[in-house]
């Protein structure tokens, strides 16, 4: 239990309270898509990082500045998002690719090369 | 109840449960804010009102922003991201809002049906509705 914790939020920073973006997560033949909403975080704010087998999201939520504003009614009430994802051994951490547009963020993550699928040819003697 | 869009800790769904309970005994005309695609903020300064979508991954074309009696009404429609799931492909986690929504602000009296203006960026469908002129505070001055 101790362990995980610690993985996950290596420092004091990290512990800042942060909302838990929804994601859709995909696995084909090659690889795994991750699919992750996170609106009002601009491609400069979002920190997508693999760390041995942790791939881990943060994004902070930069919105327009209107002087004077009073909130009235707040459902995203915090300027952050972050998740963490635990890698499989077969997954190759070091060919993840990623785009992000309009708040969703995609990352593909492809299966090493032992791990992809390969057709075994039956002899027939 | 329901699902909150962007569950947090634990203590926070407590707060916000005990938040929920609070207003069940207060509900207005228009019942209780259920949350839901897109998650919406409001606000509002002396002289505008503002209303920020957190709706991702839309054409902003496609958004349909009606504003009618002081009812402002947002809808469209968010397509599925995800294939059709066959031999080879698998979903294993499946979180993000698809399909139709349509989320209904009521704005106050004051406001100016001419002057609204919306902006999508970063997936944020910000919406500002002006006051009108004559609404706004005044300084008399005494002669």
């Amino acid at each position: 239990m101790n362990t995980v914790t610690q993985t996950r939020q290596p420092d004091a920073e990290r512990r800042e309270p942060a909302l838990l973006p929804p994601v859709d997560v995909v696995e084909d033949a090659n690889g795994i898509t991750l699919y992750a909403d996170m609106p009002g975080v601009p491609k400069d704010r979002l920190v997508l990082r693999v760390e041995a087998d942790t791939l881990s999201l943060e994004g902070e939520v930069v919105l327009p500045q209107t002087e004077g504003l009073a909130a009235s009614h707040v459902e995203v009430q915090l300027p952050r998002y972050r998740r963490a994802f635990t890698l499989s051994k077969e997954l190759d951490a070091d060919k993840v690719s990623a785009e992000f547009a309009g708040g969703v963020l995609r990352v593909r993550i492809p299966k090493a090369e032992h791990a992809q699928p390969r057709r075994i040819a039956v002899q027939v003697n | 109840m329901y699902r909150s869009l962007f569950p947090r800790d634990l203590f926070a769904e407590m707060d916000r449960l005990q938040r929920d309970l609070q207003q069940s005994f207060d509900p207005g005309i228009r019942g209780i804010g259920r949350g839901g695609y897109p998650a919406l903020n409001v606000g509002s300064t002396p002289g505008s009102i503002e209303v920020q979508a957190f709706a991702p991954g839309l054409d902003p074309a496609s958004i349909d922003v009606n504003l009618e009696r002081g009812v402002l009404t947002l809808q469209g429609e968010r397509a599925a991201a995800l294939p059709a799931s066959d031999a080879t492909t698998t979903v294993h986690v499946n979180e993000r809002f698809a399909g139709r929504f349509r989320r209904v602000v009521s704005l106050p009296d004051d406001i100016d049906p001419n002057a609204v203006t919306a902006r999508y960026a970063d997936g944020v469908l910000q919406v500002s509705i002006q006051r009108r002129a004559s609404a706004q505070p005044r300084r008399i001055t005494v002669q």
